[in-house]
């Protein structure tokens, strides 16, 4: 690969060196092998231990059986239909792609506001946006509560629910530096052109913002699917629950003598969906964080 | 009309502001030497009076009042001091542009590329008008309802409320399980920077070697990111359970020894810092690898030719130019410790045992809508602002100096 060749300069200054045969067996930087390995296993090991629960019964849990069990398809059944937790993940998963779209959307809109315009004061709106991340949603979750239930016209839970999170501070700020990074003659091309603010987002900017877009999805589907204390206070019905809150109703069945098969099988499903999205954004995602070794 | 008693009379407050204000202006100008010294003595002054007034006046100095407990009469000076930090700081600024002879705001308005007509305002407030809407309704006006609360005696569902002046701060003053709550929150954060970033940087500099197959590790290691602060916790009491979990099982079989993990005092709380480094230290190894790919090869190479070695290398360049990661990531693992890991101990240990668990984001719940206090909880709330506000002050001020930006 040309990763070997670019990334050829080794700090080591014995490299260069002949080295005697039983060295060269022994892969270089062999530590850092040894490191990474013991700490992918430690660090998966809980997940993978989760999902070979999820196939057991009780009595295999206490006797730490380390094959899979009997019971994967009766606690998968267990979960989706019985503690209804199919209903709670289409709930949660409608809920965190409204937020990633709504979030984005809000936020690419403002950026283009807050760059490609000329008016006094630019700075003081910026100010306004910028301050707001210095009060996290938990500070304000007590008062925020009050407000939105003293309303009582929402159309329906879920927009009380996810339009409060919408504004993202965040957003804002990472696609201002973004557009701010884009050359000017972009925009005075545009207007030569004849084009008008929109239509230079949509046929300009937004092709050239992919990679930043990808990774704020992430985060903010992320953002929306872990949402568990705001859903738990504010819903009142049941049926409406998030996933977060079908994986803790989980754990109490716990307690009345059911067993660990079905909570670890939540854990997998409730993991899994936004374990895809960052595999099918990975690369945006860390294109956007400029993590790519060749840049 | 019936004259209020006062046992420290607002005038004594204001003059005291001023008097701080000035000597503090006093004080910047004999270490700057820059400007008259009449101006930054009225400047001082002037600033030190607002200050002084800013947060006591709109509650009609009340906490100064003569029949208010001693507990008060701490938090309105805490509430003075406040003030003053705030508007020092503001005016020292504006000053300061103004004895450098720079525009006292900036313009901000100069940006190359933007599209000209007469309708850029309009045009830009309508697409900036969702995000602000929403910041306006649900930010600034719960932020002023948090302020407003914090000095009511209010429950959900109670239609009366009664202004109670500054009681439901002194009373956490008096409050011994609320110090302790929030001593467990700072602890936690501090475990969860120290191991977490430690083993995050770890890791990241084996990442950053050249070696096969660093991607496959990388995403692996990474993933742990995408899992909720509730999943994890779930995760752990399955690993931690006495009997059934099989930490203690491999400690029962290598030690002979079983530790009741989540229902006993210390152990409890080590178990809540290990379900949460481990769910965290994903996110601190993604962003010290970026971080570390940010850090010039050459200047690497240069020293490694002058005969530094691999520890020298990485404590004079290494580590110096990874610090302002190393403040991002110290901000964001201490809001994940003080708000995010409520969901963790909510299903972990369930703030127990005998309340050892309960951070202080969990005493705001308990309070909030379990009691439904929402004087009370909200008072408790601003708390947790401050120190949001103190960590990111903090960042700001310690980044500014000693982070090394790198021109490079």
């Amino acid at each position: 690969m040309t990763e070997s060749a670019s990334s050829r300069f080794v700090f080591d200054p014995s490299a260069n060196r002949s080295r005697p045969l039983w060295r060269r067996l022994i892969p270089q930087r062999w530590y850092a092998h040894l490191i990474l390995t013991i700490s992918v296993i430690v660090i998966t090991f809980p997940m993978f231990y989760a999902l070979l629960i999820s196939t057991q019964s009780n009595p295999e849990v206490y006797n730490h059986k380390f094959t899979p069990g009997s019971r994967f398809f009766e606690n998968l059944h267990t979960v989706m239909v019985q503690r209804n937790m199919g209903r709670f993940m289409l709930n949660s998963f409608v809920i965190a792609l409204s937020i990633a779209v709504g979030k984005t959307v809000m936020s690419v809109l403002a950026g283009l506001g807050l760059v490609y315009f000329r008016y006094p004061g630019k700075w003081i709106v910026f100010g306004f946006v910028l301050v707001t991340l210095i009060m996290p949603g938990d500070v304000l979750l007590i008062a925020l509560y009050r407000r939105v239930v003293s309303f009582d016209a929402w159309p329906h839970p879920y927009v009380a629910l996810t339009l409060p999170l919408l504004a993202s501070a965040t957003g804002v700020f990472i696609f201002r530096q973004h557009f701010m990074t884009m050359p000017p003659d972009l925009s005075e091309a545009a207007q030569l052109d004849g084009a008008s603010p929109l239509q230079f987002l949509f046929r300009v900017l937004i092709p050239l913002s992919w990679n930043t877009i990808g990774a704020l999805m992430v985060i903010m589907f992320l953002f929306g699917w872990n949402q568990f204390l705001w859903p738990l206070i504010l819903l009142r019905d049941q049926d409406l629950q998030v996933v977060q809150w079908g994986m803790q109703s989980l754990t109490q069945s716990l307690e009345v003598g059911d067993n660990f098969g079905p909570m670890m099988m939540g854990v997998i499903i409730t993991s899994l969906p936004p374990m895809i999205v960052f595999l099918i954004l990975q690369r945006q995602f860390m294109k956007g964080f400029a993590l790519t070794r060749d840049k | 009309m019936e004259e209020i008693a006062y046992s420290v009379h607002p005038a004594i407050v204001t003059l005291v502001g001023a008097l701080l204000g000035a000597g503090y202006f006093a004080f910047l100008r004999w270490q700057t030497q820059a400007g008259g010294l009449n101006i930054s003595l009225g400047v001082g002054a002037l600033a030190g009076v607002i200050g002084a007034t800013l947060l006591t006046a709109p509650l009609g100095y009340c906490m100064f009042q003569a029949d208010q407990k001693s507990e008060d009469i701490i938090i309105g000076w805490i509430a003075v001091l406040l003030g003053l930090m705030l508007t020092l700081n503001l005016f020292s600024m504006l000053l300061w542009r103004y004895f450098r002879g720079q525009r006292l705001l900036p313009r901000g308005d100069t940006t190359p590329g933007a599209f000209r007509g007469r309708f850029g305002l309009l045009y830009a407030m309508t697409v900036l008008s969702p995000t602000i809407l929403v910041l306006v309704f649900f930010v600034y006006l719960p932020m002023v309802d948090t302020l407003r609360f914090s000095t009511f005696l209010a429950r959900f569902g109670a239609p009366r409320t009664r202004f109670i002046c500054v009681s439901n701060f002194s009373r956490m003053l008096a409050d011994l399980d609320y110090h302790s709550n929030l001593f467990l929150s700072f602890a936690l954060s501090f475990g969860i920077i120290i191991i977490a970033m430690s083993l995050a940087l770890l890791i990241a500099s084996m990442l950053n070697q050249p070696i096969v197959g660093a991607n496959i590790y990388r995403t692996l290691l990474i993933w742990p990111y995408a899992i909720s602060p509730l999943v994890a916790g779930v995760i752990f009491s399955l690993l931690l359970g006495t009997e059934s979990g099989i930490v203690n099982r491999v400690l029962d079989l290598t030690l002979g020894v079983k530790v009741p993990w989540l229902v006993t005092v210390p152990a409890a709380q080590i178990s809540v810092v290990l379900a949460s480094v481990w769910n965290v230290i994903g996110f601190n190894i993604l962003f010290y690898t970026a971080g570390l790919q940010t850090i010039p090869k050459d200047l690497l190479e240069s020293a490694s030719i002058d005969g530094a070695g691999a520890w020298q290398r990485f404590a004079r360049i290494t580590f110096p130019l990874l610090s302002p990661f190393t403040f991002f990531l110290i901000v964001t693992n201490t809001i994940y410790a003080f708000f995010d890991t409520f969901s963790l101990i909510f299903v972990l240990t369930r703030g127990g045992p005998t309340e050892s668990t309960f951070t202080a984001m969990y005493r705001v719940y308990v309070t909030g809508i379990l009691s439904s206090d929402i004087g009370k909880s909200t008072a408790q709330s601003l708390i947790l602002f401050l120190i949001v506000v103190g960590i990111t002050i903090f960042q700001f001020r310690v980044g500014q100096r000693r982070v090394q930006y790198g021109n490079y």
